[in-house]
């Protein structure tokens, strides 16, 4: 279509005055872009526009082929999004599974990038089956953790009872709450939401690993010899000179782990189906959506969740990201 | 020099012990995955601790139940491989179309509103891909298009352009201006460029970008869940083992059979586009 545009184009305009380079440059790239442009409005811009139109309407599945731009709005959805009960709590699920699961996949993907850092026999090995958890798909690697974890057969349980002497299998999906005696204290442990955090480190830390493995290939070895050389231990030497040069990409990570877990909606779906206190609110708005058949307040609470991703964003680009910036220097 | 030699000895041995750690906890599930799609379900509930293999207890009859079609009692996960790879393809061919074009002109040109392109490209992924998924549900319903393979198509698309735009701009970026004077002054016109010039230079990052999409649609699982969960023969392989693995009906050693043809795919490709990554960017333009 773009080829078409900018062919014709360029004869008929060399009939009047020719067009500056720049001109032309600029024609040519919006030609060249438009059916990207095309694609990415009709259905990722427009929908998201959509939502905010659906999220101040009455719209059920029912009534869906009936209801026009030209609806009656009102706040409503959003009144029940506020007080129906659990959103709250989904909240607070949401925010610590995406902290949890954004530190601790960073966590392991920077030991695991210093651990490979010196080479050795089999490293390219190694690398490569620490990518596995990241390019798998989701829906197989869920199903093993889940046969894996099961108290019935599960090998995880198994060991956990015959090796490691546990009193009885532990139900890691769908057990909402253990106590754990520790000095003399009982701890609420929340089981479930802990082990899909824990798979979230298992799949995205071969995510961050390979960031900060790209990163530590242009650290320059100079200063560390350097410091070497004045005297600065092994700890020390990544405290003060490792580690301010991997702030700026860590930095990076936690604002793309932090995105992308927050709207996270597949792994927790499939490992627990929003059970046992792991309800996230993108499970809630598929609950919304396909067991109460409610458009609108699906669309408001999708609306709200995207709000507090962009505030969070905004907040830390705001306060916290020019500190990451001047690291780089 | 004392509390440097002892940190060293720590770290070496913890070192090892990191790598030891990382090693099984990732290889380990994959296989399990493996060992018991190859295990008759009944040694697996007597004896669930058994991580070794045994060659005599081997079966492949879990591959054929769940390759052989419905209407022979099987899973029928060939047709949802057939599926899978249709979109999967038609994703990657339609998705290059529109981004090279799209991230020639990011990389290369410079033209009014460049930059705000660029940010909207980036700033689809701020949204959650749950609340396109409303808008598009209600959509495609109304379209007769949910249910249908083309509908799933166009969303995987639309996914996949931003992040293909991106790398490819990267890379586009990164050729030599030289090249495309040489072109123009041989009389090429900019459409004539990138088809003889710059596609033929970018082909090794067209190819992992192209494996790049291909992982990203055949693995994708929300809209399959949404748009097709109703109409069984068009599910994705994804969505057919993520049905089956919910009820109680098939034995998990078959489902692990399907994880494993779901995930062989996969992992082939990856280590083919990682040789390819590597090739692409050792391979310079300028020196031929």
């Amino acid at each position: 279509m773009s080829a078409v545009t900018a062919r014709s184009a360029a004869p008929a305009s060399e009939r009047r005055r020719p067009l500056t380079l720049k001109q032309r440059e600029n024609r040519t790239g919006l030609g060249f872009l438009s059916p990207t442009l095309i694609v990415v409005l009709a259905v990722v811009v427009v929908p998201i526009l959509w939502t905010i139109l659906l999220s101040f309407q009455e719209i059920r599945l029912i009534n869906v082929r009936s209801a026009g731009v030209f609806g009656n709005y009102t706040l409503e959805n959003f009144t029940t999004v506020f007080t129906s009960p659990g959103f709250w709590g989904s909240l607070l699920t949401t925010i610590v599974y995406t902290v949890g699961a954004t530190t601790l996949s960073i966590s392991i993907g920077l030991a695991a990038a210093l651990a490979l850092r010196a080479p050795f026999r089999g490293r390219a090995l190694v690398r490569g089956a620490m990518l596995l958890p990241y390019i798998a798909p989701v829906v197989a690697v869920s199903f093993v953790w889940e046969v894996m974890l099961s108290p019935q057969f599960g090998i995880v349980n198994t060991f956990g009872t015959n090796v490691l002497g546990w009193d009885a299998p532990i139900a890691f999906l769908s057990q909402r709450e253990s106590t754990v005696h520790l000095f003399g204290l009982e701890l609420p442990v929340p089981v479930a939401l802990l082990t899909v955090i824990a798979f979230e480190g298992w799949r995205y830390f071969p995510f961050a690993f390979l960031f900060i493995m790209a990163r530590l290939q242009g650290v320059s070895r100079d200063v560390e010899e350097a410091s070497l050389v004045d005297g600065a231990t092994l700890t020390q030497r990544f405290r003060h000179v490792l580690l301010p040069q991997l702030m700026p990409v860590i930095a990076l990570l936690s604002v793309l782990r932090f995105i992308l877990t927050f709207n996270k909606f597949d792994d927790i779906y499939l490992l627990t189906g929003g059970g046992a206190g792991t309800d996230v609110i993108s499970v809630r708005v598929y609950d919304f959506l396909t067991s109460r058949f409610d458009i609108g307040a699906a669309s408001a609470q999708a609306l709200i969740l995207a709000v507090f991703l962009i505030i969070g964003v905004g907040v830390y680009l705001r306060f916290f990201a020019p500190k990451a910036e001047e690291g780089t220097l | 020099m004392n509390r440097d030699l002892v940190e060293r000895k720590i770290f070496g041995t913890l070192r090892w012990l990191v790598i030891g750690v990382l090693v099984v906890v990732t290889v380990l599930p994959f296989y399990y995955m493996v060992l018991l799609s190859l295990r008759p379900i009944d040694k697996l509930l007597q004896d669930p601790g058994d991580l070794g293999i045994s060659a005599g207890e081997l079966t492949w009859s879990t591959y054929g139940d769940v390759l052989t079609s419905v209407a022979d009692g099987g899973q029928g996960f060939l047709s949802l491989l057939t599926n899978s790879g249709l979109v999967a393809l038609a994703t990657v061919a339609i998705t290059l179309i529109l981004a090279v074009p799209g991230s020639y002109a990011i990389g290369r040109l410079r033209f009014f509103g460049r930059k705000q392109m660029h940010f909207l490209f980036l700033a689809v992924y701020l949204f959650p891909s749950i609340l396109l998924a409303i808008p598009l549900f209600v959509f495609f319903t109304r379209a007769g298009l949910r249910g249908s393979l083309v509908g799933l198509t166009i969303v995987y698309v639309a996914q996949a352009v931003p992040v293909s735009v991106y790398m490819l701009r990267n890379y586009l970026a990164s050729l030599p201006a030289s090249i495309e004077e040489a072109a123009a002054i041989d009389g090429c016109n900019r459409l004539q460029t990138v088809w003889r010039v710059i596609i033929p230079l970018a082909a090794p990052a067209l190819m992992a970008n192209a494996l790049y999409i291909f992982m990203i649609a055949w693995n994708e699982f929300l809209f399959a869940l949404l748009f097709l969960v109703e109409n069984r023969p068009s599910w994705t392989v994804s969505l057919g083992l993520a049905q089956l693995a919910g009820g109680i009906e098939v034995p998990k050693t078959t489902l692990m059979a399907a994880s494993v043809i779901l995930t062989i795919p996969i992992v082939l490709i990856f280590f083919a586009a990682e040789k390819m990554l590597t090739e692409g960017l050792t391979s310079g333009a300028d020196k031929g």
